[in-house]
């Protein structure tokens, strides 16, 4: 089953294309990460597949077929958006009572449990509470709807090293408990490698690599070695981005398998999910998808020092 | 997965005011996460409990830390912790009952704690000697590695079990 499934969608503000032809499946069980430049349409997504944005070309379904918004998407799915929204006059209680009345399914023991644990003070107004709380306060809101599907903007944006830690570990626990699918964005590339299974890269409005983060790693590797040849491994490579000095050239590569052959005089490394990103990040024009192609025939930029 | 109000369990760590005692995991051990080794992160867990094995910080029947206490403490994906498991279950050392958690079934500890802890003592009567004599850490290390080498060597290869890694771990 996949959670979040997009055929040609687009969506258009104005005169500019937020998303246009976007086209991906994430499939349920994963906590996939959703990662791009500013304003490469991670927000848009996002807004499309829970129900608060229409599409204006193509189309949007969730939780294994039903469309983005309507009432069966809207039970199974919870959301948190960018700087965790609250009425900041009410109190933490009333926040609870509030979200219960306009859910169909809320789960308030598992809700007051949770503040609990968190010292969260049921009197306290909830612009009164930290940030962190703040954001925790949002979280056990929406995992108190008991979700098949969590999704994230930009959770860990505004939060200092411990609170992202503790928001991050209540998300997975939940995911671990319930088998919930859980879908963020984030820039915080160096956490992705703990968080993430699944990798979702979005570029201009478009998918530029998406995969589970295994299989991505397995068929990426960095070449290092005599810049003299690394035009001549290019040709014969997929190289999807090149760091060249005078006398040495770093290329990370895409590969068959970890088994794949390396050329003679050069030395393999495996790539770390931030460098993959990273490297597609400064090549908008390489693609990863499904199979080794590349969507454009324009060589690599080289960056060279 | 059934368990009992554990919270996310930062050892010290304020945020939750230190309202963990009572939910202490069932398991001996508790993991931790090294994000500078370079080492994947489930390979790092199946480590650790092959390490608390030879330790004898784990033996069989001692459950493993659940899999909602590991990532709600490390922050880390629900599917590392089960690929350790798996890993762990493959190399028979552990063994999942449904419902329950993961269970240590085998051994890798060829000695009993007290033993273990005299051998400690007089490693460590060793390292005062070296000490005292002028060797360094490194300059210990070099000398240990490469006496635990030889000695290994001319015995044989039998009671030489794995790997680099068991060895690096057993200097460390």
């Amino acid at each position: 089953m996949n959670v979040i499934e997009t055929s040609g969608l687009g969506k258009r503000y104005g005169s500019t294309w937020a998303l246009r032809n976007f086209t991906v499946a994430v499939p349920a069980g994963h906590v996939a990460a959703l990662v791009g430049p500013n304003g490469a349409g991670k927000t848009t997504l996002l807004n499309l597949a829970v129900g608060l944005a229409r599409p204006t070309a193509g189309a949007v379904n969730v939780l294994g077929g039903e469309p983005a918004g309507s009432p069966a998407a809207l039970d199974g799915i919870a959301f948190v958006a960018q700087d965790a929204p609250l009425y900041k006059n009410l109190p933490a209680a009333d926040m609870l009572q509030l979200t219960g009345n306009l859910n169909r399914r809320f789960d308030h023991g598992y809700a007051q449990e949770r503040l609990a644990e968190l010292g969260i003070p049921l009197k306290r107004r909830a612009g009164k509470l930290s940030g962190g709380q703040q954001a925790q306060l949002a979280l056990t809101l929406a995992l108190a709807r008991r979700p098949r599907l969590l999704v994230l903007d930009e959770p860990l944006a505004n939060l200092d090293p411990l609170a992202r830690h503790d928001f991050m570990g209540m998300v997975l626990a939940a995911a671990a408990e319930d088998g919930m699918s859980v879908v963020l964005s984030s820039h915080v590339l160096a956490e992705l490698e703990r968080v993430a299974d699944y990798l979702i890269l979005v570029s201009g409005g478009r998918v530029q690599v998406a995969g589970e983060v295994d299989e991505l790693l397995a068929r990426h590797r960095v070449l290092t070695g005599p810049a003299a040849e690394a035009g001549r491994i290019a040709q014969r490579l997929s190289v999807v981005h090149a760091r060249r000095a005078e006398a040495q050239a770093h290329l990370l590569v895409r590969t068959g398998g970890p088994g794949d052959p390396v050329p003679p005089g050069w030395e393999a490394h495996p790539v770390s999910v931030e460098e993959l990103v990273l490297a597609y990040l400064r090549e908008p024009g390489a693609a990863a998808l499904p199979g080794p192609a590349r969507t454009q025939k324009a060589e690599p930029t080289e960056v060279s020092r | 997965m059934a368990d009992g109000p554990a919270g996310a369990t930062p050892p010290d760590a304020g945020g939750g005011d230190g309202d963990t005692p009572l939910a202490r995991s069932a398991s001996p051990i508790e993991f931790r996460l090294d994000t500078a080794s370079g080492v994947p992160t489930y390979l790092q867990l199946v480590h650790q409990v092959e390490h608390a094995l030879r330790l004898g910080y784990l033996k069989p029947g001692d459950q493993l830390p659940k899999v909602r206490d590991a990532v709600a403490s490390l922050a880390i994906n629900p599917n590392t912790v089960l690929k350790a498991y798996k890993e762990l279950e493959t190399k028979g050392l552990a063994v999942g009952r449904p419902g329950q958690g993961t269970f240590v079934q085998a051994t890798l500890s060829q000695v009993a704690l007290p033993e273990l802890a005299t051998l400690r003592r007089s490693l460590l009567a060793w390292l005062g000697t070296a000490d005292a004599a002028g060797l360094d850490e490194d300059g210990i290390v070099a000398l240990f590695t490469s006496a635990l080498r030889d000695f290994f060597e001319r015995r044989g290869a039998p009671g030489r079990r794995g790997t680099s890694d068991s060895q690096k771990e057993g200097v460390a």
